[in-house]
């Protein structure tokens, strides 16, 4: 019972079974007719073990006979031949949709992907291949568009891996690796850090928003644009705090003076889903919760626990809020 | 009796007289020293074998420690820092202090006994092995408990395990453990060589050696090849870390990858060091409870070896996420999956002689069983996984947690425990409760199954292993549970096996020289066997020279019984070719032992701890070559 | 068999002997992780006592209390070698040989070399350019890249220190003790008379 409850999540956001990218499309079908086979092959391995344990046994040392020991030579030859059919015909498939899966050297939009112990950095490049705008631990990417991601690591081991839309790839320091993102539809989509990275590998996923071509325009413009001021005394008190306290000295938001390139850069923090790399729904309350202790929610990153008044936070989270 | 002439040998002894001869060469003596200082290959690999259960329970532990943390989602349990050591622990503690260690132990026991000599080659050796082993472990265990275990995971991959990313000295520890386990490991190894191809009974040609010494045999040159590629990448490690050097290191033209490919050249063939062991205790099981000689012995023995050449072609079927051309990934793809051939023989040489033989269901073969249904599953996700688009999928998710927890405790420990059972009689004199012994399958083998199979879908569904948590919406929350309550009934399966095994020792029926009516050599001795293992050195005249239609063993002589001595044969048919005399006890092993572990320890924290930690190696090699002037000297 | 009864006491024993060993050897490593300083902590982590000279002094008693984990814990030192690179130290003291300002490894310390002088430098700035970082990193930062700085400079190799970073190689790693192999070369030109002596 459990386990149907359980399979029930396959549509889930973080699936293989879930396939919307062209090349996680493919895996599927590959994943599922070798998968196919495999239990067909144990099943007829089980059943052969079962009936040579419990077959009926004629007189003493009948099967021992030249008769007998032939028929079970043959048998062996005869399982050996499928085994090797068999897994030619896997090493034959696997190639074919791996040079199905393609390279992607003819990408449309192309995104330099930082990872960081322990979150993700987008960079998106202009067409001439300068360096366009960052964000973080939120990819969108266009619908039917080939993406192609550019994976750099800047201090550990990390694997780059959206079940839903293609396989993984490592981001390993001093040897750039690249991965072709093609989704089929519109949607979000959940990835994770897939190599074991450190103390807080559990609390590295991010989003990746597959948007139609318009709305990722819109969107592009958006991430383009310096960070929106904001009318609210609220956040205006929160700006001011964010730029005295140690905030700025490690977040970078663009139109202003805080320039640090220790953290995720939060020029439209307020736009993104989740905060903490995927740990928690961006709401004004968690921003909150999270500049209060973020060492409690996430032991070990870092990011310190900054004294600050209550009336503080509250500033705070409402100017992070305020940009969209 | 009386007149002990310089060179008394056994052809003019009556068998009591003899036995009470050899058994005052031979023996260890009362006391606590004399324990210390023995180099009998039982009393070594006994104790080898009961210190790595130890580690398997400990390591056990853990396991439950992680289900309890991962039972539901977003638990705070166990902190992220101690369950990254825990994961790490449990990973380093079963390959490197359980499976690796009790396989070779096993080898040490049987293969002596099955060869039919009196001690196994190089004895003193094997007691440094014994020793390094436990400091080793000891290490590991201790920092674990001091919190400062190694977090790394159990390959450790650089840069995270490298000097910038891994503050403290929780790497190196991991790295000198390597450095301890693996230096026992290839001693044994070493040994075990030697010993199949020197001192097989006379007549033991190549094609009568019993498939488990052959197995060992792959085993043995597995490890010889394989491990000094992982001391070498764990000792740049602490080059690296230590004294700043720059093997893995971009900047200055070092590669992290280089890490992986070393380590994997070592952590491949490793899987198959633990697996080729537990293939030859599932052939001697499966012929012996079947009542027929093993079907396709050729074809056996030639798989063994070729799982063990393949096994060093196919590292990199681990590392097919970091980028390598494409070329390179379809050859190890093909190579990979060229490894289910020889595998496929064995199981299908293994059905054909239940097939053809009368099935006995004794524990044993229950276990055997139950191994052939999940090592086959295990094999066939191992197929998967060499795919190599199929594995940017499950790469480093519980799909292959549960591919490899298939192919260990499936393909491994399955039969190392049938192998317990069938060979407990011998080491102890004592059977074990097969009442017991069923309700230990049984529990083992469902809560196996019902632990590990729900990981496959797991992996599919998204979840990476080594998270310490995972999110609530995620849906993996129910079935992580019933993962969880079910690794419960794997563990009482495992506590009813020890339980079966305390109070087998105590008052378990005794059992006779070979109550399972087996055919190989270690049954002609008695149970346990006596500390010469043989009175006489059987003389071997077929490939299971306990069967009809031999009907009696033919025995040798010739050997002197007022020094330890074995006799020595050639290769291939094993004629006899000299005797040799085989040491006596002694201390100085441990101090060795000890001596190393100063070394080894010291330069974890200091450069010079390599200079000044050779004084105390030094001067205890001395004392362990010094002569002696006792008979055994003698050439 | 004789040997089996003594082979129940050898392991107790042996086992007895080994662990008590292992555990004194690793026992004085043992370094807990703290991965957050509660709070009246870090507020009573700002309150060291300076001389007058501004040079040296008195930490706040919880510092000894804690245990002094900023010299001791290599995760502590370690998180103090990232918030130097990710600070901006090296835009004047280079890799620790300094640039614009002083060096650390030259076995020359203008105010001194102990912990309170290093966290008042880094929180309230000194004379000729070293700006105060007291808005830029919280205390229990400061303190951590104040260890990081001492073991830097220290006379004797640290075990605790970190290693080696990851890029070129352009002086010994902090493990080494840097300051106690280029102490012998004696103050680097451009740090001489900068600022008051002591």
């Amino acid at each position: 019972m459990v386990l149907t409850g359980a399979l029930s999540g396959c549509s889930g956001v973080q699936s293989v079974f879930n396939a919307q990218g062209e090349a996680s499309t493919h895996l599927r079908s590959l994943i599922f007719s070798i998968v196919g086979v495999c239990t067909l092959v144990w099943f007829l391995v089980v059943l052969m073990m079962f009936a040579a344990l419990i077959r009926r046994r004629s007189a003493e040392g009948a099967h021992d006979g030249e008769g007998g020991k032939r028929r079970i030579t043959i048998a062996i030859s005869a399982a050996l031949a499928a085994t090797v059919v068999i897994i030619t015909g896997f090493t034959i498939a696997s190639f074919l949709t791996t040079r199905s899966i393609g390279d992607g050297e003819q990408a449309d939009v192309t995104i330099e992907v930082h990872a960081h112990q322990w979150w993700w950095q987008f960079i998106y490049l202009n067409t001439d291949g300068s360096q366009g705008f960052v964000t973080a631990n939120e990819l969108h990417i266009p619908v039917g568009k080939k993406v192609r991601l550019i994976l750099k690591a800047d201090d550990v081991i990390h694997s780059f891996w959206v079940p839903s839309l293609a396989g993984k790839q490592d981001l390993i320091p001093g040897r750039p690796n690249s991965l072709v993102l093609d989704a089929g539809k519109p949607g979000v989509f959940r990835g994770q850090c897939a190599e074991f990275c450190g103390l807080q590998h559990s609390h590295m996923s991010f989003f990746v928003v597959v948007d139609t071509g318009a709305d990722f325009v819109k969107w592009q413009d958006v991430q383009r644009s310096d960070a929106p001021g904001s009318a609210a005394a609220d956040a205006l008190a929160g700006k001011a705090i964010f730029m005295e306290k140690p905030c700025a000295a490690c977040h970078a938001i663009r139109g202003t003076e805080a320039r640090g390139i220790a953290g995720p850069d939060l020029t439209h923090v307020g736009s993104r889903r989740t905060i903490g790399a995927g740990l928690l729904e961006n709401t004004r309350g968690s921003l909150a919760a999270w500049i209060a202790d973020p060492q409690t929610l996430k032991p070990g990153n870092n990011m310190p626990n900054v004294p600050l008044t209550s009336d503080e936070l509250l500033r705070v989270s409402a100017y992070l809020e305020s940009l969209k | 009796m009386g007149e002990a002439t310089y060179t008394l040998t056994d052809e003019y002894l009556a068998d009591l007289d003899l036995e009470k001869r050899l058994e005052a060469t031979w023996q260890t003596r009362p006391g606590f020293w004399s324990a210390v200082a023995t180099v009998d290959h039982k009393i070594v690999a006994k104790r080898y074998i009961a210190t790595a259960f130890v580690f398997l329970a400990l390591g056990g532990v853990l396991a439950l420690f992680m289900r309890l943390q991962l039972a539901g989602p977003e638990a705070r349990f166990i902190s992220p820092d101690r369950y990254n050591q825990i994961f790490t622990m449990h990973g380093t503690t079963m390959m490197f202090l359980f499976a690796v260690p009790v396989m070779e132990a096993m080898a040490a026991y049987l293969v002596p006994l099955m060869v039919g000599t009196r001690n196994i080659a190089f004895p003193r050796l094997n007691a440094y092995s014994y020793w390094m082993f436990v400091i080793g472990g000891t290490l590991l265990w201790v920092s674990f408990a001091l919190d400062t275990a190694p977090d790394v995971g159990w390959f450790a991959y650089v840069p995270l395990s490298g000097p910038e990313y891994s503050p403290g000295k929780r790497a190196d520890i991991w790295a000198q453990m390597i450095t301890f386990t693996e230096v026992s490991a290839l001693a044994l190894a070493i040994e075990i060589v030697v010993t199949v191809f020197k001192q097989r009974a006379p007549g033991m040609s190549l094609d009568r050696i019993p498939l488990l010494v052959w197995a060992m045999l792959v085993m043995a040159f597995l490890v010889i090849l394989a491990m000094p590629a992982v001391m070498f990448s764990s000792s740049a490690l602490i080059l690296d870390r230590l004294v700043g050097t720059h093997f893995f290191n971009p900047a200055e033209g070092g590669d992290a990858l280089l890490w992986q490919h070393l380590f994997w050249f070592f952590g491949h063939p490793e899987v198959y060091i633990i697996f080729l062991p537990a293939v030859g205790m599932a052939s001697m099981v499966i012929s012996t409870f079947s009542r027929r000689p093993i079907v396709g012995y050729l074809p056996l023995v030639m798989a063994l070896i070729s799982v063990g050449v393949l096994s060093f072609g196919l590292w990199v079927h681990h590392m097919f996420v970091v980028g390598l051309p494409r070329v390179g990934e379809s050859f190890f793809t093909a190579s990979s999956m060229s490894i289910g051939i020889p595998s496929g023989i064995q199981v299908f040489c293994w059905i054909a002689t239940l097939w053809a033989g009368r099935p006995v269901f004794k524990t044993p073969l229950l276990f055997i069983i139950g191994f052939i249904i999940t090592f086959v599953m295990g094999g066939l996700t191992g197929i998967m996984v060499a795919s190599v688009p199929f594995d940017t999928q499950v790469h480093d998710t519980y799909f292959v947690v549960a591919h490899f927890h298939y192919v260990l405790i499936g393909g491994a420990v399955f039969p190392l425990i049938a192998g317990i059972y069938y060979w407990f009689p011998k080491m102890t004199g004592r059977m074990m409760s097969e009442r017991l012994g069923k309700w230990s399958f049984g529990l083992i083998f469902l809560g196996f199954h019902a632990t590990f199979f729900p990981m496959h879908i797991l992996g599919l569904l998204g979840m990476p292993r080594r998270v310490y948590t995972y999110p609530a919406d995620l849906s993996w929350g129910g079935i992580n549970l019933f993962v969880s309550l079910s690794s419960l009934a794997l563990a009482a399966g495992f506590l009813i096996f020890f339980i079966n095994v305390a109070r087998s020792l105590k008052y378990g029926l005794p059992a006779g020289s070979n109550p399972w009516e087996a055919s190989t050599l270690e049954w002609a001795t008695r149970s346990p066997p006596p500390p010469y293992n043989f009175r006489r050195i059987p003389v071997v005249q077929s490939r299971d020279p306990l069967w009809p239609p031999s009907d009696i063993l033919p025995v040798g002589d010739g050997l002197r019984v007022d020094r330890r001595e074995i006799l020595i044969t050639s290769v291939v048919s094993a004629l006899p070719e000299s005797r040799e005399s085989s040491v006596g006890d002694s201390i100085w092993p441990l101090w060795a032992a000890l001596g190393s572990a100063v070394m080894l320890i010291w330069s974890m924290f200091s450069p010079w701890g390599v200079v000044w930690g050779a004084v105390p190696v030094a001067v205890t090699l001395i004392g362990w070559f010094w002569p002696k002037g006792v008979p055994e000297d003698e050439a | 068999m004789a040997s089996i009864p003594h082979k129940n006491h050898l392991a107790l024993i042996v086992s007895c002997l080994v662990v008590a060993a292992s555990s004194a050897a690793l026992g004085w490593l043992r370094t807990p992780r703290q991965y957050r300083t509660d709070p009246p902590i870090m507020s009573a982590l700002e309150h060291y006592r300076l001389m007058p000279n501004k040079i040296s002094g008195a930490p706040p008693e919880v510092y000894f209390a804690i245990g002094k984990p900023y010299e001791l814990t290599a995760y502590d030192m370690s998180q103090g070698k990232r918030l130097y690179s990710w600070f901006g130290c090296a835009s004047c003291h280079g890799d620790g040989r300094g640039a614009n300002g002083p060096s650390f490894i030259d076995g020359w310390w203008i105010y001194g070399p102990s912990m309170v002088s290093i966290v008042a430098s880094i929180h309230d700035g000194r004379p000729h350019g070293m700006p105060s970082f007291s808005d830029k990193m919280t205390i229990d930062e400061i303190w951590q890249l104040a260890g990081y700085v001492k073991a830097l400079g220290a006379y004797s190799p640290s075990l605790s220190a970190p290693q080696r970073n990851d890029e070129k190689h352009t002086r010994p790693a902090e493990n080494r003790g840097p300051a106690a192999i280029l102490f012998e070369q004696g103050p680097t030109d451009k740090n001489v008379n900068r600022g008051p002596s002591p």
